[in-house]
């Protein structure tokens, strides 16, 4: 039964990935590009939440951590040049 | 005990995935970028938080730095989604055809 959610988590994870990454390639301006990519990097956090899980390392929650730390940076940098841009 | 525990983590697990599965297919299918903003912000952030709720009841000595990253989500999401619809509102990103009411552009292109 546990065994089974963990299996049917990791396939709901990679099918999230899966459709945001074709919204990444087919978006039509660049604001919906970065959207996906701020989609994607919350799914990646997830992805980094359940490795720890698997793995059984408490220290990859830090690089979870550092990770949202950076794609948050990342995003509003991207928004303002693309406001600035106009 | 332990094992009512491991599966009410389980179970966290996926309701948390299932989220974030239905947040992305949103974001694939909505119309235009505010809609595409809203689904794939507000379920993937509650998708998060059931999957780092579960990772807690699967690991409770990690509780804390698990509840760090719920916190910094929960404060950041919402601001680079909000900040990103206003980049593209002044970038004037075509809006979905049903769209009745714009409050920002009522209000002469919002702030600032």
């Amino acid at each position: 039964m546990v065994e089974g959610l963990l299996y049917l988590t990791a396939a709901l994870g990679a099918t999230a990935f899966l459709l945001a990454l074709g919204r990444f390639i087919r978006g039509p301006s660049a604001a919906d590009r970065v959207a996906a990519f701020d989609v994607l990097t919350i799914i990646s956090i997830t992805g980094i939440v359940l490795a720890a899980l698997a793995e059984g390392r408490g220290i990859y929650l830090d690089v979870a951590l550092v990770y949202a730390l950076l794609s948050f940076l990342g995003v509003i940098t991207v928004a303002h040049y693309l406001e600035r841009s106009v | 005990m332990t094992a009512l525990l491991d599966l009410l983590g389980a179970a966290l697990l996926a309701a948390g995935s299932a989220f974030l599965m239905f947040g992305a297919l949103g974001l694939l299918r909505m119309p235009d970028i505010y809609n595409r903003l809203q689904a794939g912000t507000k379920a993937t952030t509650l998708g998060t938080l059931l999957v780092l709720a579960g990772a807690a009841c699967l690991r409770p000595e990690w509780w804390p730095k698990l509840l760090l990253i719920g916190l910094f989500l929960l404060f950041t999401n919402p601001l680079s989604s909000q900040v990103l619809a206003r980049a593209a509102h002044r970038t004037g990103a075509p809006r979905s055809p049903l769209t009745r009411i714009d409050q920002l552009e009522e209000r002469g292109g919002g702030g600032s």
